[in-house]
């Protein structure tokens, strides 16, 4: 699986041949609670980064998600409108939100890795 | 003081125990000068006797509808509401208590108002209701709003056929956004064209039926049209009623049906408070504002209602909220339910033929009377009349008579001086014929 | 189609599910017939319909019961309410005081409750007379120039006062673009911004729990339009810097908004006009002491300043020299007034005026003083007398309500929400929870002058109790309550996931 990174509002990116797969982390998924829905953007919409494209609820609250990377909205999880509980199951993987056709490839290097985004958790707490 | 129960001792074993010289020692963040220079020339407590004889004294001013012939409607209509509702709904455990934000200790309040929301359902015809809005009008503006939300486009259409206070809260409720209203001219003949102003940049257009001037339509084609350029349909009923007798708004294909619901259960009360429902399709519930009320189950399985969808709401959604309702009109809508409970499908089809054929009558009689023509159209228990002279003075006339005739329209459009001679008329089941003999008897004389 | 619904996992102990004097009782839909009234009505006149091409074809799906069937139906839903009636409501922010039945008797008078709206106003000069006066003495206990009576409930007002509040900025040529909202805000306050098209900037609070008058300072502009400010704010405390602030924010040409829903800790000792105030909207369902109804209907009169009065909406009552008038249109309201629109349908809560005009007029300027008295008082004595065991984030004295934060509960697995839930077991409404948001876990209790001593010393034991309870370890105890209630707690995810807001008929197999 390609390399993941992360923002400091806790979305995820994955890349592969220059289209991105984004969702919320693990970390963010466990602060919710169970996800009850998940507002998702229209399929071609244009995104900047940092945009509020999709917005996540729980019973009680509701985030905005913020684009990592700016791009084209190329598809949406449709199974999420059925099965918003696979965000609290598998966050960073069957509980993506939407994949990106990227504009700008380097908007990538003001994101987290991995370690740096635990460690940055880990501060929070 | 009949309402505090704390005694003299009381008090002082309290400040005792919290340290505090007096009362006022508690209010030291309070700056002194603003405590003390507070005098208000006010009068002191009164007895309950000395209250209610000061109240039998305001109502003493006024000519009560139950003692006048009475055949006022314009958006309020009179009805006999049955002597359980009033009792039911005076019980403490509804009427005393909170929003049930804690369902564990709120069933009854939560049940209440998902019967209303498929009550409100089925009346309309379309597929979920909140679970209600202060009143129509401001259901109407909540209505505006929503389209936009939906439809993100920010013109709004209002016919000239809506109630003027309906089409004035949407004008002042998106006045300070960047909403346009666009409202067409009253259209007490019913020739406004609606179907040639619908556009692709509209979010939505607001129609009603029975229409401000008692005028039935039928939205069907309408509907299809916005359909085809994205345009939602706002359909408002002011007299729910009807929906006894009418086709349902959702069966037309309008997209939100906005309801005023004090003509079930609530006493008119000089027009407040009252109920807006407010109901829309399925895939639009999550841009509904207001509260919904969604079934679940408790830890032991068992079946139970819960305020649900609330991340759309005000004190979780802030200024991103759908609305900023919170206190609504839980006790109406309750008021509401219990009546259309009492009279089921049988009770609620009859009084609607009831309501009908009263101002069927109504409308042959006025017809007889000398400088009085009734416009011609199908309508349910409202009609217009156009009298030979301005309308506002024989109301005056009529009343001082004791019969309280109608609503003169200039009370709505003075701008329009051709409104002037226009009086909307209602008959509902509280109108006998001897109320019928004695306006068309007054009205005779005053436009002789 | 009168199936109960038990489950078989329901620990009950009954055959019905019944449990004593709690009754299940079945959707009205799940009962009833296909035919008979609980109403009965004379004949429709025997002339010709015109309902042709419009009527309605289908049958609406309405259930037939007779009135017993209605009645008990309604009897037995009401019998799982909580209410102030039968108990304490220590709900901060909300004011669940007493409601007095004489002004539910009151509203019901033939020639009061009866009126219609549209009726000629020489025949309600009575009813014009009452709004005008409660206008008087809503004017009289803030030391206001003018009153908006038409909001049908808190935000509502909170919308007229913005409204107005945008409107006079735009008739001195610029609407401006920003409403300032303390962290510590109730929802409605930004909701409401939003709806008048400004933005809500949130200004920190202090950490006493007060607004930071630095930052307010540094967030004051040319952009900014007004101020909403709630005081005594919600975490229960005056605002001393109230004049100051005003002050800085009229400097900046802007209008100051007090949030008015905590009104009952001022109500006939404090001015808010002394205060600096342009509009302040009164929940009448609190500080008035009208019926929540589970709910509302409420009214939110808003009473304004002379720079914001004269664009108060339509309608309002004038007293002219022939009797009361009743101005509905921009045309009657002369050119002295510049109305900024129509909030609501027909004339405002009539029917929640009268009872609050019955309430202020039994209680008098010397009641109403010590309603206040003894909400504070109140409020403090729980403060003092729990502060040992919960743990209160800001220093007393409070006003008429009590906060505490849930760092008495840290370590012991039990949350704010369980202390809530286990409260219920014991008999009474839980306090308010997680609000305001500018304290960890929130519990805001608000006891009101309705209480007696004796309820406070009970509610105040059990508190102690359950504190104990909590920090000895009885996790478990308070994560299973409660138990005792008509249902447990509630699947609140399923509910929002799934979504079910009507009934529908089971499907025919």
């Amino acid at each position: 699986m390609a390399q993941l990174y992360f923002s400091d509002e806790h979305e995820w990116i994955s890349v592969e041949g220059g289209i991105g797969t984004v969702g919320i982390t693990n970390y963010a998924q466990e602060q919710l609670g169970d996800v009850v829905f998940v507002d998702l953007p229209e399929v071609g919409a244009p995104i900047n980064k940092g945009d509020d494209v999709a917005v996540v609820e729980s019973v009680k609250a509701a985030s905005e998600v913020y684009s990592p990377v700016s791009g084209e909205i190329a598809e949406i999880n449709e199974e999420l409108a059925d099965a918003p509980g696979l965000v609290n199951q598998n966050a960073e993987g069957d509980g993506w939100f939407y994949k990106i056709t990227l504009s700008d490839v380097a908007e990538l290097d003001d994101l987290m890795s991995r370690e740096d985004y635990d460690a940055y958790v880990e501060g929070l707490e | 003081m009949r309402y505090l129960p704390l005694s003299a001792d009381d008090r002082t074993q309290m400040l005792g125990a919290i340290g505090a010289a007096s009362v006022e020692d508690l209010f030291r963040d309070v700056p002194p000068d603003v405590l003390k220079g507070a005098v208000f020339d006010l009068p002191d407590h009164q007895g309950e006797l000395a209250v209610e004889r000061a109240f039998t004294a305001f109502a003493a001013k006024n000519l009560s509808p139950a003692r006048a012939p009475t055949f006022l409607g314009a958006g309020a209509y009179c009805h006999h509401i049955p002597a359980a509702v009033d009792a039911l709904i005076q019980r403490g455990e509804f009427l005393t208590s909170y929003t049930p934000y804690q369902p564990e200790i709120s069933q009854g309040t939560l049940q209440a108002l998902f019967e209303f929301q498929t009550q409100v359902c089925l009346l309309t015809g379309r597929e979920v209701s909140n679970a209600s809005m202060y009143d129509a009008a401001t259901a109407c503006a909540e209505a505006a709003l929503m389209a936009t939300r939906v439809t993100r486009r920010k013109k709004v259409l209002i016919s000239g056929g809506v109630h003027p206070h309906y089409a004035d809260v949407i004008i002042t409720q998106t006045g300070f956004t960047d909403i346009v209203c666009e409202r067409l001219s009253p259209d007490p003949l019913g020739i406004e064209d609606l179907m040639g102003r619908i556009a692709p940049d509209l979010a939505c257009v607001v129609v009603q039926t029975p229409g401000f001037f008692g005028r039935l339509s039928d939205f069907t084609a309408l509907a299809a049209q916005c359909r085809g350029l994205g345009v939602l349909l706002v359909v408002a009923v002011s007299e729910p009623v009807s929906l006894g007798a009418l086709k349902p708004p959702g069966e037309m294909g309008a997209d939100i049906v906005v309801v005023d619901g004090s003509s079930l259960g609530m006493p008119l009360s000089f027009g407040g408070p009252g109920v807006g429902l407010f109901a829309s399709r399925e895939k639009y519930v999550r841009n509904m504002p207001g509260r919904l009320v969604g079934e679940t189950v408790d830890v032991d399985g068992r079946r139970g209602w819960v305020l649900t969808l609330s991340t759309r709401e005000q004190h979780i959604r802030r200024e991103k909220a759908t609305s900023n309702i919170c206190t609504n009109s839980g006790l109406c809508a309750l008021a509401f339910s219990i009546h259309v409970a009492m009279l089921g499908e049988s009770g609620l089809v009859k009084l609607a033929q009831v309501n009908h054929k009263a101002a069927a009558a109504l409308f042959r009689r006025l017809a007889a009377v000398k400088g009085a023509k009734p416009l011609s159209g199908s309508f349910f228990n409202e009609f217009a009349v156009m009298l030979d002279r301005p309308a506002a003075p024989v109301v005056e006339a009529l009343a001082a008579k004791g019969v309280l005739a109608g609503v003169p329209v200039s009370r709505f459009y003075p701008q329009f001086p051709e409104m002037e001679n226009l009086l909307l008329v209602a008959a509902t089941e509280t109108n006998s014929d001897a109320d019928m003999d004695a306006l068309v008897a007054a009205l005779t004389e005053v436009l002789r | 189609m009168t199936e109960v619904h038990v489950s078989p996992s329901a620990p009950v102990g009954t055959v019905s599910g019944n449990r004593g004097l709690t009754v299940e009782e079945p959707l009205l839909f799940e009962q009833g017939s296909a035919d008979g009234s609980g109403v009965d009505f004379p004949k429709p006149r025997d002339v010709p319909g015109c309902l042709d091409g419009f009527a309605r074809t289908g049958r609406i799906g309405l259930p037939c019961l007779a009135e017993p069937q209605v009645v008990r139906h309604y009897t037995r839903l009401s019998q799982k309410n909580y209410s102030i009636d039968a108990g304490f409501y220590p709900l901060g922010s909300c004011t669940m005081k007493y409601n007095p039945r004489l002004n539910e008797k009151l509203a019901r008078i033939t020639g009061l409750g009866d009126l219609h709206p549209f009726q000629p106003t020489s025949t309600v000069q009575g009813a014009l007379e009452a709004m005008h006066v409660l206008a008087a003495w809503l004017m009289e206990l803030t030391g206001m120039a003018g009153v908006a009576m038409s909001p049908a409930a808190g935000a509502h007002g909170e919308l007229c006062g913005v409204m107005a509040i945008r409107a006079a900025q735009e008739a001195k040529g610029n609407p401006r673009k920003i409403i300032l909202v303390p962290e510590s805000a109730h929802g409605t306050n930004p909701a409401t911004a939003a709806l008048c098209g400004y933005a809500a900037v949130a200004i920190p609070a202090t950490a006493e729990g007060r607004v930071d008058i630095a930052a307010l300072k540094e967030k004051l502009s040319d952009d900014v339009a007004g101020i909403m400010l709630t005081n005594p704010n919600t975490c229960g405390l005056f605002e001393r810097d109230v004049r100051e602030i005003a002050a800085l924010v009229h400097a900046a040409g802007a209008f100051f908004y007090m949030d008015g829903a905590n009104f009952n800790a001022l109500i006939g000792r404090v001015k808010i006009a002394d205060l600096g105030v342009d509009a302040m909207h009164i929940n009448l369902h609190k500080t008035f002491s009208t019926p929540h109804g589970g709910g509302g209907p409420g009214a939110g009169p808003t009473v304004l300043s002379p720079a914001l009065a004269p664009f108060a909406p339509l309608p309002f009552v004038r007293k002219g020299k022939d009797g009361f008038e009743l101005v509905e249109t921009r045309a009657q309201a002369g050119a002295e007034a510049h109305p900024f629109g129509r909030m609501k349908g027909f004339h405002g809560q009539f029917g929640v005026i009268l009872r609050a005009l019955g309430y202020a007029m039994s209680l008098g300027k010397d009641g109403l003083r010590q309603t206040s008295g003894d909400a504070v008082l109140n409020a403090n004595y729980l403060l003092s007398s729990l502060k040992d065991v919960l743990s209160a984030p800001f220093e007393g004295p409070c006003m008429h309500e009590a906060l505490f934060d849930d760092g008495f509960l840290k370590d012991t697995g039990v949350a704010t929400l369980d202390i809530a839930k286990a409260l219920i077991d014991e008999g009474y409404h839980p306090m308010t929870m997680y609000f305001p948001l500018v304290v960890h876990g929130a519990l805001l209790m608000e006891p009101t002058e309705s209480e007696s001593k004796q309820t406070l010393d009970d509610f105040i034991a059990t508190i102690r109790a359950l504190a104990a309870k909590a920090k000895a370890g009885e996790e478990d105890f308070f994560h299973a309550a409660p138990r005792l209630t008509p249902r447990r707690r509630l699947d609140e995810t399923l509910a929002a996931r799934k979504p079910v807001l009507r009934w529908t008929p089971p499907a025919v197999e």
